[in-house]
């Protein structure tokens, strides 16, 4: 490998991402706070209210980020768990284990604003349409990979078969976010796509933009501070965990 | 080929093969995914008329009439038009002009009982101000087209 390039695959060895993770913490819980509270002053003080929703559209600053993550969680997940099968490098499946809980969150939230929001504006807390069901669906598959690792006790089995489970899951995703084009559903169409133009107002974009980007540092933060306790976990009969000043510190 | 690359391909090839599957599954299934029906498809005889089904489409302009609690109105795709009574309350977002969808039954008139009404919003989020422009604009072009 050339000197002038990154050597990318030194940050595979989990002894290596280890403190390069312990680095990047701080920079992302601090942009999620920015962008975070930026967001919800504009959600809440800047935006106008909707023509036809009133103040209770507001929801959407939460909701709309909420399941987008929750779809690209699962598809970084994914790609984590497929890499590790490849490759069978250790710190894969570390990470598809730890961004799991966070995406597990995300469909959980948008479930549950979908549900606020769908009681006054179409009358029913849930309907059994092609978007919600498949979200549904999302939900189950993170509470599945979670469980079926947990299940196993070898670290590295338990990785394999979480990962078999998170590719076959992956053909949900697309499902989750064309069916709204694909069928008649009672959900609304997206708003915000790469092929036109959105069709909100301008501010409350930003709004749900910056929001959106508050929940990625966020997730980026927390999965960090999760593979961090989990190659603690996973090494902790190496040398250099052992050597470490945080856990020398707390075993003698 | 090194035991990697034939991981690779093996899942490659899975994902492609799991891909295809889901794509026909969900292509026979079409019609049962479809949380409701068009007047369209209504008047093309692809509802049920055994047993009970969902409606979706706009509440016609100047179709709603309230008869002490009984709702009527009239739900249309712009090309057909099926008539809906209901007993009940109506969501919020339940207005003339807006996309509705109704659960019941179609009787052998033709008009549809609902049991159920819901709301169907749309994508559009804007300030009241624009809204109540669009709506003004709408209007202006109506009456010159009349």
């Amino acid at each position: 490998m050339s000197n002038r390039l990154i050597n990318w695959f030194r940050y595979a060895s989990p002894q290596s991402f280890y403190p390069l993770a312990g680095k990047l913490i701080p920079w992302f819980w601090a942009l999620a706070a920015l962008f975070g509270l930026t967001g919800l002053y504009i959600a809440f003080f800047v935006a106008p209210t909707d023509f036809q929703q009133g103040e209770g559209y507001r929801i959407i600053f939460i909701h709309v980020p909420a399941a987008w993550m929750s779809m690209f969680i699962y598809l970084v997940m994914a790609f984590w768990a497929g890499l590790g099968l490849a490759l069978n490098t250790r710190l894969s499946g570390m990470m598809a284990q730890a961004l799991a809980p966070t995406g597990a969150l995300m469909a959980f939230l948008s479930l549950w604003t979908g549900a606020f929001w769908g009681k006054p504006m179409w009358g029913t807390w849930w309907v059994w349409d092609a978007r919600l069901t498949s979200a549904l669906i999302l939900f189950f598959l993170y509470i599945g990979f979670i469980a079926l690792q947990a299940a196993i006790d070898d670290a590295r089995r338990a990785d394999r078969a979480g990962a078999i489970l998170a590719l076959v899951g992956v053909v949900n995703v697309p499902i989750i976010y064309f069916s709204v084009k694909w069928w008649n559903t009672l959900h609304q169409g997206a708003s915000v796509s790469l092929t036109k133009a959105p069709t909100m107002a301008a501010t409350m974009l930003w709004g749900m933009l910056i929001m959106a980007l508050a929940f990625w540092m966020y997730s980026i933060a927390v999965a960090l501070m999760r593979v961090r306790a989990i190659i603690l976990e996973r090494e902790a009969h190496t040398e250099w965990v052992k050597a470490l000043p945080e856990v020398r510190g707390s075993t003698s | 080929m090194k035991p990697r690359h034939k991981r690779i391909a093996l899942i490659a090839g899975g994902l492609t093969a799991l891909s295809l599957a889901a794509a026909l599954v969900l292509n026979a299934l079409n019609s049962n995914i479809a949380f409701f029906v068009t007047p369209s498809e209504v008047a093309a005889g692809k509802a049920p008329l055994d047993r009970p089904f969902r409606i979706g489409g706009m509440v016609k302009e100047g179709s709603l009439r309230r008869d002490n609690l009984t709702v009527h109105f009239v739900i249309t795709d712009t090309a057909k038009e099926v008539p809906v009574t209901y007993t009940g309350i109506l969501p919020d977002l339940f207005k003339e002009g807006k996309g509705a969808v109704a659960q019941g039954r179609l009787g052998p008139d033709g008009v549809f009982a609902a049991t159920e009404v819901l709301a169907k919003h749309d994508e559009n989020y804007m300030p009241p101000e624009a809204g109540h422009a669009i709506e003004q604009a709408q209007k202006a072009q109506q009456t010159l087209k009349q």
